[in-house]
C-alpha cells in the first residue's frame, strides 16, 4: 500500500478530527440501534409504564409466524425485481445518452428528475395513475381484456410498488452509470473498434466490466433502498395490502410497531431487518467484490 | 378554504400574541381534524378562546387519527404530552390500560371544582367510554355511526320509489339488481369501513356478539365470537355480490375509493358514517342524496348501531392551572351551543340531550332532512350486551387483521367463515398479547 501518511503534532488531535463524526453516529445510530436491541427482549405497554424482560419470545414468534416469513419472501422478490429492473434500465439510459454530444445534458436534466420528488408524492402519483376507480391505467388496460384492481390482486399490487420504487430509483442509477461511463478511456473503444470489434461486443467486453465498480456500488446501495427506502412508496400506493401481499419487512416494522404500537416485536423485526443487512453486504463485499476490476 | 384558513392562522397568532401579554394558562390540544372539520374546529376554539382571559387553548393538527394517538404516546414517553390529545375509538382499549397516563375526566372535573353532570350525556355515546363503574374517562366530541345515503335520481331512474331506502339486505340485494338491469348504474352498493360497518355494526345492529365479556367491556380475558352464522352468511353475500357486480369494494381502513364511487354515480348506494353527510352533500352534484338506517336481514329485527369517531383524553403531567383550563375547556365545549353547532355542520352525533333538543327547537331536523337518521339508529332500542359497543386492546392492529381477512376472502383464497375463523384466531392472540403485557 502506497497511501500518504499524515503525522500530527500531538496525539490527541486526530481524535479530535475524527470526534463530530463519531459522535453523531453515536448519538443517530448506535444508541437507537442499541435501544432496539434491548426492547426487542422485552414486553412494553405503549406508554413505557410496564416493561417485562422476555427474553427471546419476540423473535421465536417472528420466526413461527407464516406471516413473517412470507413478508421475508416477498421483501427478496421486491428488492431483486427493484434492483434488477432499476439498475437495468438505469444502464441503457445511461448508455443511450452517453453517445449524445450536444443534447446529453438536457436529456440527463430530464431522466433526473424523479429522484427529485418525495417518495410519497412518487408513491401518490402512481396511485393516482393506478387507482381502479378513476386511474387511466386500468381505463386503458381494460381495452387489453385486464381488469387491474390492485386492490384485491396482490400479484397487481406487487407490480405496482415494483414500478413506483424502480421509477424513483431509476434516476439515481442512471446519474453514476453516466458518470461511470464517461470515465470509460475512448482510446479502449476506439482501438476495439479498429480491430473489428461490433458495438455489442464492445459494451460487452470493454466497457461492462469497467463498469464494474460502479455496478458493485449500485447493488449494494439499491438492495439497502429496497429493504429500508421504499416505506413511503408502499405506505402512499398500497398499505402493504391487499392482505398482506405488499407488507415488505420495512413496512411491518413501521405497521407493527407505529401503528400497532407493538414495540417488541417491531424492534425485534428490525434488528432481524437489520442483520439481514449486514450479512448482506458483507458477502458481497468478501464474494462479489474480489471479481470487481477496479 | 384557503381564506378561512388564513384568518384562523391570523386569529390563532393574535391571540397566541395575547396570551403573552396577559400570562393567560396555555393548554394544548393535539387533534386529528383536517379539512373543513379542522377549520371548525380551530373556530371553535377561537370563540372558547375569545370567551374568557384566564385560558388560551392551542389546537395543534397531528395528522391521521393513528399518528395523533403515536405522537401523543411518544410525547409522553419523552414527557412533552399536550394536556388533550383526541383518540379515536380503537384506541380506547389502549388509553383506558394506562393508568399511569391518563387522567380520567370524571377525576378531573370532581378535581377541579368544574360543574359535571354525566347523566346530561347521551347514554349510548358515554357508555362507550367509562369504565365497569359507570365512570366517564374521556370526553366525548365527535362521535358518529354508519348510515345509508342513497342515490335518488337513480332509484327512480330504475323504477323504484326515491322515498324508500331499502330496510332490509334482502331488498337491498333486489334493489341493486333492479338498478343494475335497468342500466340506471353499474353497481348496487358500496361501503366505508369493511370493519366497522359491515362487521362491528353489522353485529351490534343484528344484536350478535363481537366477543366475550361484553364485547371486551367486562374484562381484559375477552376472546372473539365475531365468526358466528349470520356474520359468516353476510360475508358470504358480499363476496358473491362483489363477484357479480352488485357490491364494489371501496379499499381497507376507511375505503378511500368508496366516496368515488357514489359521488360518480357509478354505485346507488352507499354506507359509510354519519360524519360524511357534509362530504356526501358537497360532492353529489348532479343528483339527490337520500338518507336511511342501516340495512337488516329479514330473520333479525334491528336492534341499535354503535359508534366510532374519537373522545378527548387528558393526560398526566401537566400543573393545576393547566388542569383547571382543561376542565373549563370541557365545560364549554360541551355546552348545548357548542355541540349543537358542530353537530350540526359536521354530521357527528350530538353528545348531550341537550344538543339533541336544542336542535330540535331550532327546527333543524325537518329543515334538513336525513340528520336525525343517526340518532334514530343509535337510539332505536335500549342497547345489550352486544350493542353497547366494543372495548378491546390492540384493536388498532386488529382493525388491520379484518381488512387482511376480507380481503382474502374477495380474492377467492377463503371462505366467509374460513376468514371470520381465521380473523378471530389471530384477533385473540393480539388480546392476549395486551392481557400479558397489561397485568
Amino acid at each position: 500500500m502506497d497511501t500518504k501518511r499524515t503525522v500530527f503534532p500531538s496525539q490527541g488531535l486526530p481524535y479530535l478530527l475524527v470526534a463530530p463524526q463519531l459522535i453523531i453516529t453515536l448519538i443517530f445510530f448506535i444508541w437507537p440501534a442499541g435501544q432496539a436491541v434491548k426492547s426487542s427482549f422485552e414486553r412494553e405497554d405503549p406508554f413505557g409504564l410496564s416493561t417485562s424482560f422476555v427474553g427471546l419470545m419476540h423473535y421465536g414468534r417472528l420466526f413461527q409466524d407464516p406471516a413473517y416469513l412470507a413478508s421475508m419472501g416477498r421483501t427478496a422478490l421486491f428488492a431483486l425485481a427493484v434492483t434488477v429492473i432499476s439498475m437495468g434500465l438505469a444502464l441503457v439510459l445511461a448508455t443511450a445518452v452517453n453517445r449524445l454530444i450536444r443534447s446529453g445534458t438536457a436529456y440527463s436534466t430530464l431522466l433526473l428528475w424523479p429522484y427529485a420528488v418525495s417518495p410519497v408524492v412518487a408513491g401518490i402519483l402512481w396511485w393516482f395513475i393506478f387507482n381502479s376507480t378513476t386511474g387511466i391505467l386500468p381505463y386503458v388496460l381494460e381495452f387489453f381484456g385486464v381488469d387491474w384492481n390492485h386492490q384485491l390482486n396482490g400479484g397487481q399490487a406487487m407490480i405496482l410498488i415494483i414500478i413506483a420504487a424502480s421509477w424513483k430509483q431509476i434516476s439515481y442509477n442512471f446519474l453514476f452509470f453516466l458518470a461511470g461511463l464517461q470515465s470509460v478511456p475512448q482510446s479502449l473503444n476506439e482501438a476495439a473498434a479498429i480491430d473489428g470489434a461490433g458495438p455489442f461486443k464492445r459494451f460487452w467486453t470493454i466497457v461492462f466490466p469497467l463498469l464494474s465498480p460502479t455496478t458493485f456500488f449500485l447493488m449494494i446501495v439499491n438492495l439497502n433502498y429496497t429493504m429500508f427506502d421504499t416505506f413511503g412508496v408502499i405506505d402512499a400506493t398500497t398499505a402493504g395490502g391487499p392482505n398482506q401481499a405488499t407488507n415488505t419487512l420495512v413496512y411491518k416494522v413501521y405497521s407493527d410497531g407505529y401503528i400497532g404500537l407493538n414495540l417488541g416485536s417491531s424492534s425485534a423485526q428490525s434488528v432481524i431487518l437489520m442483520l439481514f443487512v449486514i450479512v448482506l453486504t458483507v458477502i458481497q463485499f468478501r464474494y462479489v467484490e474480489r471479481r470487481v476490476q477496479y | 378554504m384557503k381564506t378561512l384558513n388564513r384568518v384562523g392562522l391570523a386569529a390563532l397568532s393574535l391571540m397566541l400574541s395575547t396570551s403573552v401579554a396577559f400570562a393567560a394558562t396555555e393548554v394544548t390540544w393535539w387533534h386529528a381534524m383536517g379539512g373543513e372539520l379542522g377549520t371548525k374546529l380551530e373556530e371553535i376554539v377561537a370563540g372558547y378562546n375569545a370567551s374568557q382571559s384566564d385560558y388560551v387553548v392551542t389546537p395543534v393538527y397531528k395528522g391521521s387519527y393513528a399518528e395523533t394517538m403515536t405522537a401523543a404516546i411518544a410525547a409522553f414517553r419523552a414527557g412533552e404530552q399536550p394536556d388533550i390529545v383526541q383518540v379515536f375509538e380503537v384506541g380506547t382499549g389502549t388509553m383506558m390500560a394506562a393508568k399511569g397516563a391518563i387522567y380520567p375526566v370524571y377525576q378531573l372535573m370532581a378535581d377541579m371544582g368544574a360543574e359535571f353532570d354525566p347523566s346530561a350525556y347521551l347514554p349510548t355515546v358515554v357508555g362507550y367510554y367509562t369504565d365497569t363503574e359507570g365512570n366517564m374517562l374521556s370526553m366525548p366530541f365527535n362521535s358518529s355511526t354508519p348510515i345509508m345515503y342513497y342515490n335518488k335520481d337513480v332509484f327512480e331512474a330504475a323504477g323504484l320509489d326515491p322515498e324508500m331506502p331499502p330496510k332490509t339486505w334482502e331488498e337491498l340485494e333486489a334493489f341493486s339488481r333492479q338498478i343494475m338491469e335497468s342500466g340506471a348504474a353499474n353497481c348496487g352498493f358500496t361501503t366505508g369501513w369493511i370493519s366497522w360497518a359491515q362487521l362491528e355494526n353489522f353485529s351490534a345492529w343484528h344484536n350478535q356478539p363481537i366477543g366475550t365479556l361484553e364485547n371486551g367491556f367486562g374484562g381484559l380475558g375477552s376472546e372473539f365470537t365475531v365468526n358466528g352464522p349470520l356474520q359468516a352468511k353476510h360475508w358470504a353475500n358480499l363476496k358473491t355480490w362483489q363477484d357479480e357486480g352488485v357490491f364494489q369494494y371501496g379499499g381497507p381502513g376507511g375505503g378511500a375509493d368508496a366516496p368515488a364511487k357514489f359521488y360518480t354515480g357509478e354505485c346507488a348506494i352507499y354506507m359509510n358514517s354519519s360524519a360524511s353527510r357534509a362530504g356526501v352533500l358537497a360532492n353529489a352534484e348532479g343528483f339527490e342524496v337520500g338518507f336511511g338506517m342501516l340495512p337488516h336481514y329479514e330473520e333479525v329485527e334491528p336492534q341499535n348501531s354503535i359508534i366510532g369517531g374519537a373522545t378527548l383524553w387528558v393526560l398526566q403531567g401537566a400543573d393545576e392551572a393547566e388542569y383547571k383550563g382543561v376542565a373549563d375547556f370541557f365545560t364549554y365545549l360541551s355546552s348545548a351551543e357548542v355541540q349543537a353547532d358542530w353537530h350540526q355542520f359536521s354530521g357527528y352525533l350530538p353528545i348531550t340531550q341537550a344538543a339533541y333538543e336544542l336542535g330540535q327547537s331550532q327546527g333543524y331536523y325537518e329543515a334538513n332532512p336525513g340528520s336525525d337518521v343517526a340518532i334514530k339508529q343509535m337510539t332505536l332500542n335500549a342497547p345489550t350486551e352486544n350493542s353497547k359497543g366494543l372495548r378491546f386492546g390492540n384493536y388498532v392492529q386488529i382493525r388491520d387483521v379484518i381488512d387482511q381477512e376480507f380481503q382474502a376472502l374477495l380474492s377467492g383464497d377463503k371462505s366467509a367463515q374460513q376468514a371470520l375463523d381465521d380473523l378471530v384466531a389471530r384477533g385473540n392472540q393480539m388480546l392476549r398479547d395486551f392481557e400479558a403485557a397489561n397485568q
